[in-house]
């Protein structure tokens, strides 16, 4: 190391001339331009730099030189070191950029392959469907009402007007659990949890009650031993068929699509009187030039549901004050309104649970 | 019940510019809904004339047969006016008659296209047509013969026929029983087509009154059988063909032309809704009763089956015994045949309940019982019968007898008091009392009004309409229905979705977010499947409980378990060629209690607190489960590398993901329970509460549902994870000193589950820990035979302060001792 030398030879030192001092820098400023990558550049810091480069050992003979003679020599070699210094800086920086690119294009891989590494899942698309129809039911602040499948025979039945010797009780295809006397069925509609309802709650009553309900339909194309409903009931001071009616319409625009409405035609339950088929105006052609429409099959309207004001006999065995509340009902197939609205001719792909078939519509209708 | 068109009209007059669908949607809006509309012409184009048979000439063929070279006149239809030359293969006719003759170019039913050609050495240029092949019987193969001025050759005979008729089918629903008869359909359309009227009651009529020379008769329930009427005609001939438009009527109803006779009540019935039924009366043996049948007692009905009856059947006997099911079916012994020349006519109202449950006890559903179960007008049964004597001596060339037998009288409806503002009330109508007074009185109810009060007895056509909402129900099916308005109800602030509900949507989403797809089952099972699960004898999953009426004897019963059929859809997939299958199921399951029989409640007033209860008691448990099976690659092999087959450790963290996704954490402990592996089954545990199990199929499972081998599966009860999902979490409070890691490997017996060095790891180490993770299992020469080593990541760090070196090997120890206390661990050097 060199320390500052007193004892200094007054002799002019070699390599202080100005023309080694810039034969040193030329020589370094070229090996810099020459240096190739970063590898090459950190050994011509080191050889041009280092301690035993020619303007390193330069440096250190300044202190030798008589105190006049220091500054200019001081100056030269100063310049010297900073060009060679800006220019080993300048061109660390191009071959950094360089390296980086190269590294970079070093890495690419084929973003096309595939990336399929982990399993799609789904939901069943009739549970979505449900689900967005009691969404449609909550938002406009009802509730949504459950009950178990297998249900006493009182509650689906008799309970809804319907005796035993009631001719529409053979409308309906029931399974019966053993023993028969105990009177215990499979429902048949999800209409007993609007029952339920009623025997455990007091009016205002807005619930929905979507569910799985039974008959002892053999199973093909259009036919299901277990399909789903949705049932909606509303008990309330004042209620009329006109907020039957609109309730229904605004469940059909919401589902189906704005505009979409609905249509009474009289009809028979007797869970209700009066009673009415609804049908929904087709999303498709909008009953507008229906003849070639699949959908509606040229009738412009599609048979969706059942629905009428709650015969007060109901309200009565359900411990409702039919002189108060008047009250309304409806219910539709959700299997079926799924099959309309996504275009789907035969149920049993359904519930033979191909995972392509859920798979295919994720987690949201 | 389906009718032509123009019978309808027989009864009432309809403007000429109502069109047929403008008709029916008409009567579709006021509750008889158009299913159909058809024409038994339909499939009929081309011409198809009149033609008049000119000359006949058969001509023995050499196959035996005998054919006809006919010539038939049939005018200008064939733009020549020459006789066209027919070959004919049928001999039921004569030169002079009136023949229905297809022409070249015609289409007959079936697409069978007619052209000349040639055969039998003839060119035949047409055909001469019968009812088979214009579709209107399967019966007559003769040639149809044209009742001699009926038409004039080389007219359309498709009017002649009835083909051009339309034949309308309407829907009726249990209420509107009026309209299985043309005398209910007319009366409807004159209420409800504009410009309708003139309504013609067919079973308006008078009649002869009451006497004691007809038939005797004795009813000996009159609950049972309100009114029987008898009448006799004699002097029938059983020969007499049924006339055209009788036959076309009842045909076009769905209903076989039999014989004059039968075809005669048959047609009345349509007429008024009325069931008829006719016996030889020469086959019947002094008085004729009604009465209740006695246990053991056995009737052969018309149709052949001998039927044992109940205590609840109403009969019709005579001095031989019992001759008929009142109202449902006769009996063999007294039936109309081809010889009966004297006709006993039965025009009887039956109570519809016993009619109801007669024919449900012996499976007969017939056009008479469809009827009478459903309530037929108790007042028409003279008129009815009136009626049909009238036919049969028309048309049977027979000799009403004197003598009117009439027992009992009709059951008169009961008058029903409402509010004039009722309809108005329940439908959002505006419609004000004398529009109310019109539409019943239109309907048939005679009506008083007392200020707001309106008292209106149904007419006897309508037994249905017992309640003030019967009523309502036809005063807006008058106004339309079309014309209620849409008023969205205002509910009041709701609670949206319930805990549970929500909860559902949330397992369901974390489910199908790690790869899992939801499928839906039948919940029905059988013994079989039980036995496919190697459930032993006394597994509580093989009480289950049956159905009476299955769909199939191989599923009985309702299901305890999820996994058969979701073993089974997994396998189906598999078969389908995804050899990768992670489905899930979340439904209830049934699972049964001893309880005794649920109640038939009252229905006339709220059930009271304790008899609802004791209804809900008797159903069984039907516990929420969710269900998972997954067979093939957890991950797929692909460019990355190897894939992963799916293990017990898929079935596990499955359900942990789910119980993770409701706050809360499932411990696992080893259980050997069916259908699972015995040594690849973990008891899941919530607290101390075993809520499922999960883990590797046992390979015989596997073998006999058809899935690959170490296929997985999971059942949990849902609903007890449900009942403990973490409703409020607290805000996690995290020190920010810095984190000490220590790792420590412990030697045990095999047989130790890494489950209880976890725990007893934990517990030893005291709170200074912060969490634990087994992140190494080695088996191997360097732990020994029979033992196992377990590396685990332990972190500590204090809430407070920068842990000291004392503070973390004390701890660690602390938690290395308890594991070495309670396990055997031994530290690995
Ligand atoms: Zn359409």
């Amino acid at each position: 190391m060199s320390g500052p030398n007193t004892d200094y030879d007054p002799v002019e030192v070699t390599p202080l001339k100005p023309e080694e001092v810039e034969s040193a820098r030329d020589a370094a400023l070229a090996a810099i331009a020459a240096a190739s990558d970063l590898a090459e550049l950190k050994q011509v810091r080191i050889d041009h730099t280092g301690d035993r480069s020619p303007l390193a050992l330069a440096n250190r003979e300044i202190g030798a030189l008589p105190p006049q003679a220091r500054k200019e020599a001081g100056q030269r070699i100063g310049q010297a070191r900073g060009a060679v210094a800006k220019a080993l800086g300048e061109r660390q920086a191009v071959l950094e950029v360089e390296h980086e690119e190269r590294i970079l294009v070093e890495e690419t891989v084929d973003v096309t392959l595939p990336t399929d590494r982990a399993r799609p899942g789904g939901r069943h698309p009739i549970t979505l469907q449900s689900e967005l129809i009691a969404d449609i039911f909550v938002a406009m602040g009802w509730e949504i009402a459950e009950g178990p499948v297998v249900e006493a025979e009182w509650l689906n039945f008799d309970a809804l007007n319907l005796g035993p010797d009631h001719p529409a009780r053979t409308l309906q295809d029931t399974f019966w659990t053993e023993p028969v006397d105990h009177h215990v069925v499979l429902r048949t509609q999800t209409s007993p949890v609007q029952a339920r309802t009623m025997l455990t709650r007091t009016p205002p009553i807005y619930v929905a009650c979507p569910g799985r309900v039974f008959r002892t339909d053999e199973y093909d194309a259009t036919h299901s031993p277990m399909f789903h409903q949705v049932e909606g009931l509303v008990v309330d001071e004042g209620i009329t068929m006109a907020h039957l009616k609109g309730s229904l319409d605004h469940l059909a625009g919401q589902l189906f699509g704005a505009g979409i409405d609905t249509r009474f035609r009289p009809s028979y339950f007797p869970f209700t009187e009066p009673s009415a088929e609804v049908d929904v105006r087709c999303f498709v052609c909008r009953g507008v030039d229906s003849a070639e429409c699949r959908t509606c099959r040229g009738e412009g309207w599609i048979e969706w549901g059942g629905c009428g004001v709650v015969n007060p006999r109901v309200l009565t065995a359900c411990g409702v004050d039919s002189e108060r509340y008047t009250g309304f009902a409806f219910g539709m197939g959700i299997d079926r309104s799924f099959m309309f609205r996504h275009d789907l001719e035969d149920l049993r792909p359904l519930f033979e649970g191909d995972v392509r078939f859920s798979a295919a519509f994720g987690t949201e209708i | 019940m389906k009718t032509p068109l123009s019978w309808i009209k027989d009864y009432v007059d309809v403007p000429a510019d109502v069109t047929t669908a403008e008709l029916t949607e008409r009567l579709t809006m006021t509750g008889l809904k158009l299913e159909s509309i058809h024409s038994p012409g339909a499939d009929i184009t081309g011409p198809l004339v009149v033609g008049r048979v000119l000359t006949m000439d058969p001509e023995p063929q050499k196959n035996g047969k005998t054919i006809n070279w006919c010539t038939v006149d049939v005018g200008d239809a064939n733009g020549t006016g020459e006789p066209q030359g027919i070959v004919c293969g049928a001999h039921n006719f004569a030169p002079g008659d009136l023949v229905a003759v297809v022409l070249p170019g015609g289409v007959l039913p079936g697409g069978f296209a007619i052209s000349a050609r040639k055969t039998y050495g003839h060119v035949s240029a047409g055909m001469i047509c019968s009812a088979r092949e214009l579709g209107l019987g399967e019966d007559h193969d003769g040639i149809i013969v044209l009742p001699e001025g009926s038409g004039e050759p080389g007219q359309d005979v498709r009017p002649l026929l009835g083909l051009d008729e339309e034949i309308i089918e309407l829907e009726v629903n249990p209420d509107r029983a009026y309209g299985l008869s043309l005398r209910g359909i007319a009366r409807d359309v004159e209420v409800s087509v504009a410009g309708a009227s003139g309504f013609r009651d067919p079973a308006l009529r008078e009649t002869p009154p009451a006497d004691d020379a007809g038939w005797p008769v004795e009813v000996e329930d009159p609950e049972g059988c309100p009114v029987f009427v008898a009448r006799t005609v004699s002097g029938f001939d059983p020969t007499a063909p049924t006339p055209d438009f009788i036959a076309q009527r009842i045909q076009a109803a769905g209903m076989r032309p039999i014989s004059l006779a039968v075809d005669v009540t048959n047609y009345v019935m349509l007429e008024t809704g009325r069931p008829i039924h006719g016996y030889d009366a020469d086959k019947v043996q002094g008085t004729v009763r009604v009465r209740r049948a006695r246990d053991g007692e056995t009737l052969t009905t018309l149709d052949g089956t001998r039927r044992q009856l109940s205590a609840e059947d109403l009969v019709v006997t005579d001095d031989s015994g019992i001759i008929g099911l009142g109202g449902v079916m006769g009996g063999e012994t007294t039936e109309m045949s081809a010889t009966t020349t004297r006709v006993l006519v039965e025009s009887a109202h039956w109570d519809a309940t016993s009619m109801f449950r007669t024919g449900k006890r012996h499976k007969i559903s017939s056009e008479a019982g469809k009827r009478n179960e459903r309530g037929v007008d108790p007042t028409i049964c003279e008129a009815a019968a009136d009626r049909v004597v009238e036919l049969l001596t028309t048309y049977g060339g027979a000799t009403a007898d004197p003598g009117h037998t009439v027992v009992g009288t009709p059951p008169t409806a009961a008058p029903i008091t409402m509010a004039a503002s009722l309809p108005a009330r329940i439908s959002g109508l505006d419609v004000d009392a004398d529009q109310v007074v019109a539409d019943l009185e239109a309907v048939g109810c005679t009506v008083e009004r007392d200020g707001d009060r309106l008292t209106a007895t149904p007419p006897p056509w309508r037994p249905d309409v017992r309640d003030p909402h019967d009523l309502v129900e036809e005063v807006v099916r008058l106004r339309g229905y079309d014309r209620i308005p849409s008023v969205l109800p205002k509910a009041p602030g709701g609670r949206g979705l319930t805990r549970a509900q929500a909860l559902r949507r949330r397992v369901g989403r974390t489910l199908a977010g790690a790869g899992w797809v939801e499928v839906v089952d039948f919940p029905f099972v059988g013994d079989a499947d039980l036995d496919a699960l190697g459930l032993p004898a006394d597994d509580p999953r093989r009480s289950v409980l049956r159905l009476s009426n299955p769909l199939s004897a191989e599923a009985p019963a309702m299901t305890t378990t999820l996994l058969p059929a979701l073993l089974r859809t997994a396998a189906r997939n598999v078969g389908h060629g995804t050899t990768s299958v992670a489905i899930f199921e979340t439904a209830s399951v049934t699972l049964p209690r001893s309880t005794g029989p649920a109640p038939i409640l009252p229905v006339d007033r709220r059930p009271t607190d304790a008899e609802l209860a004791a209804l809900v008691e008797a159903l069984p448990d039907q516990p929420l489960h969710l269900g998972l099976v997954a067979t093939g690659d957890a991950v797929p092999a692909g460019w990355w590398g190897a894939g992963r087959p799916v293990d017990w450790s898929d079935a596990v963290g499955a359900v942990r993901a789910v119980a993770d996704a409701l706050g809360l954490a499932l411990t696992t402990r080893p259980a050997a329970l069916a259908p699972w592996h015995p040594g690849r089954c973990a008891e899941l545990l919530l607290g101390d509460v075993v809520v499922g199990h999960a883990g590797e199929l046992h390979p015989r499972v596997c073998t006999t549902f058809g899935l690959p081998a170490r296929s997985v599966a999971a059942e949990v009860d849902l609903e007890v994870l449900l009942e403990h999902a973490v409703h409020l979490r607290p805000a996690p409070a995290f020190s920010t000193y810095p984190v000490a890691k220590e790792d420590v490997a412990l030697v045990v017996d095999a047989s130790v589950p890494a489950g209880d060095v976890e725990a007893a790891l934990r517990e030893g180490a005291g709170e200074l820990l912060e969490s634990l993770r087994l992140f190494d299992v080695y088996t191997g020469d360097q732990v020994g035979e029979g033992r196992k080593s377990l590396a685990f990541n332990l972190r500590f760090r204090a809430p407070d302060r920068t842990l000291t070196e004392d503070d973390i090997v004390g701890a660690r120890e602390a938690a290395v001792a308890l594991a070495a206390e309670l396990t055997g661990a031994q530290q690995r050097s």
